[in-house]
């Protein structure tokens, strides 16, 4: 059993406040993705999960156990950094061996170990490479191997593809999630990329300046974001959010800012929210229509070829259903459900 | 017309080619003149003089052939300095970069004050060679030396009163060894804590997290990637070992005579009271052999320990 209790976890770093009274409950075998720009304060609520911060208040639990006082190699868990942090000396079976050689695991015990966890992965014939001479995707999954190879009940990435390249990020994206499923062990994984969040997470966790803005499933999170910044974050391009006053509506709507989605927006000349396209992007199987509205921009996505195709400097009028909008209180940012 | 034209344009490029040499040979000039003056020449000229048997200001000279360097390998003198030379060596290189390595070990923690000891660690880097010699010679002076007037060590080691540390045939190389490496020691310090500072957070850190105790990550992390360093640092101080002038010169002047026990291979060269002082001849032949020496030994000691050391992620 490996849950992971957060229970009003404060970080301060110098007087400055890196994680802000966090409370988060990771349940056993969950796949939970802490996301955020950078600087959010993800990294240090992991590695205060990790051990290597301690906090400043608050309790971090354990499989049900307060951890705040235990060395990082009592707490079951094991980490891969963004940079894989390989031992540049060691050979990839003796980086592999390491965490079981530390804890004196028998030679022979550690090499059967080693050997299933670099087979996992398909390192078996790379065991005698040192990391040097290994292509990055390789060495992110000897990082994996490392990892993998005691068995930990939790597993803490830091941005662990980062430093992949557009193909083999979407492929490690699968096979992470092939990971989890098959080790059936407690993940927490740090990112930036929402694309990364929504794909891989059960749950994802939304921080914005050392706070936690949302916490729920990629669908929910995506449906309902609880807050402007949310709706910002997640999304290519990101949820419209409209001044209070600019989108018509009743009366008690028309005091609040109204967010929709790109896709839900409609070109409607009847409608009388008039807009003037600024830049039309072909993307091949989608176009995204840019339109301005005052200093507002609205960006509206259809299917090419579709009703959204327009030219820079038409004036279109915009129509915004209500069933898709989202409304926000324009002084806190939170959703307000009408 | 294109025929026509070739042998115009090849000269064109050519006289642009002797026009770049030029050049280059201008920018290069001040390199090659200082390097002419004051490496090759004297380097040439001590190997031509060093066949020679001269007066004190290499004027009067006769060729001894180069069979004088043989002549001066086999002498007495000149094993027993090599002798006295690798001892001081022995004594300085290995406790020195042991020190250096754990002072800057300690003082890479992220603690308070821990600026104030880098800047004490490193200060002997700004000590020239005579004033920490003095330094060491005021510690030791048999009759008012802070050190030697110590009570409780005087009953540990009597040496230390009488005849005095640097006076005594068994006990001055050790002595001016422990200056050497007080005076080298800031050097070490500085090089080694940088290249601590190199080494990326996130090996210890995982390390750390995998269960590695400080020891073992001191052993399996910190040495490893600190072995380029470590290597270079032993380099350089064996190379000052084997130079090593000053210090011996004002602490003990080659002596306790008559055994000669701090009487290095540069202090036969250069030292006031050495039986070659009088020969210019005799002062290169021991200088070219030093020369050999030290080129030899830092060609076995980077392939024998360059082969051991991690560089970078080739």
């Amino acid at each position: 059993m490996a849950t992971v209790r957060l229970e009003s976890l404060t970080k301060m770093f110098d007087g400055v406040t890196a994680v802000d009274d966090v409370t988060l409950d990771i349940a056993d075998r969950e796949f939970m993705v802490l996301l955020g720009p950078s600087g959010c304060g993800k990294s240090t609520l992991l590695r205060m999960i990790a051990g290597l911060e301690a906090p400043t208040s608050g309790v971090v639990s354990i499989g049900g156990v307060a951890v705040n006082d235990v060395e990082p190699k009592e707490r079951d868990v094991a980490m891969v950094f963004q940079s894989y942090a390989l031992y540049p000396h060691k050979t990839v079976r003796a980086n592999i061996e390491f965490p079981l050689k530390v804890r004196k695991v028998p030679k022979a015990e550690r090499a059967a170990a080693a050997e299933q966890a670099a087979a996992a992965l398909g390192l078996t014939d790379y065991l005698g490479r040192k990391p040097g001479q290994l292509s990055g995707g390789q060495r992110q999954r000897v990082a994996l191997a490392r990892a993998i190879v005691r068995q930990p009940a939790v597993f803490c990435m830091d941005e662990p593809l980062s430093n992949l390249d557009a193909k083999l990020r979407s492929e490690t994206r699968a096979e992470l999630v092939a990971l989890h499923q098959r080790l059936s062990s407690t993940f927490v994984y740090v990112t930036h990329d929402q694309v990364e969040a929504m794909t891989m997470g059960t749950r994802v966790a939304v921080m914005h300046s050392g706070r936690l803005e949302q916490v729920g499933t990629p669908a929910e999170v995506y449906a309902r974001p609880a807050s402007v910044f949310v709706a910002g974050f997640i999304g290519t391009p990101p949820m419209n959010v409209l001044p209070a006053g600019l989108a018509d509506g009743p009366d008690d709507e028309r005091s609040l800012q109204v967010g929709i989605r790109p896709e839900h927006v409609v070109i409607d000349d009847t409608s009388s929210l008039r807009a003037t396209v600024a830049l039309v992007e072909q993307l091949g199987h989608e176009v995204l229509v840019y339109c301005q509205v005052g200093d507002t921009r609205i960006v509206v996505r259809g299917a090419a070829g579709g009703d959204a195709v327009a030219r820079v400097g038409d004036e279109v009028g915009l129509r915004l259903p209500a069933e898709h909008r989202h409304h926000f209180d324009p002084t806190t940012g939170r959703r307000v459900d009408r | 017309m294109t025929v026509a034209l070739t042998p115009v344009s090849s000269r064109r490029r050519g006289s642009g080619r002797a026009r770049e040499s030029l050049l280059a040979l201008a920018m290069l000039a001040p390199s090659i003149v200082i390097l002419v003056t004051f490496v090759l020449y004297p380097l040439g000229r001590a190997v031509f003089l060093g066949r020679q048997r001269c007066d004190a200001q290499a004027r009067n000279c006769r060729t001894n052939g180069w069979g004088q360097y043989l002549d001066i390998a086999k002498s007495d003198e000149f094993q027993h300095a090599l002798w006295v030379t690798v001892k001081f060596a022995l004594l300085t290189v290995p406790v020195g970069v042991l020190l250096g390595l754990g002072l800057a070990v300690l003082a890479d923690k992220h603690l308070r004050g821990v600026r104030f000891f880098r800047t004490v660690f490193s200060s002997t880097v700004a000590t020239s060679v005579a004033v920490a010699s003095l330094m060491w010679l005021f510690l030791l002076q048999p009759s008012r030396g802070v050190l030697a007037n110590i009570d409780w060590l005087n009953s540990l080691f009597p040496v230390m009163k009488r005849p005095g540390l640097l006076n005594d045939p068994g006990t001055a190389l050790t002595s001016v060894a422990v200056s050497s490496i007080w005076a080298n020691l800031g050097f070490t310090f500085i090089v080694v804590t940088a290249g601590l500072q190199s080494i990326p957070r996130e090996l210890h850190e995982s390390a750390y997290v995998d269960g590695a105790s400080p020891w073992r990550r001191f052993t399996d992390v910190t040495v490893p990637m600190l072995s380029p360093t470590l290597v270079f640092v032993a380099v350089v101080l064996t190379s000052r070992a084997f130079q090593a002038y000053g210090e011996i010169d004002l602490l003990t002047n080659g002596g306790p005579t008559p055994q000669d026990s701090t009487t290095t291979l540069t202090y036969l060269v250069y030292g006031s009271s050495s039986v070659a002082r009088s020969d210019a001849g005799l002062q290169s032949g021991v200088a070219v052999l030093l020369f050999v020496v030290l080129l030899a030994l830092s060609a076995l000691q980077l392939r024998g320990l360059g082969r051991r050391v991690h560089y970078g992620n080739e």
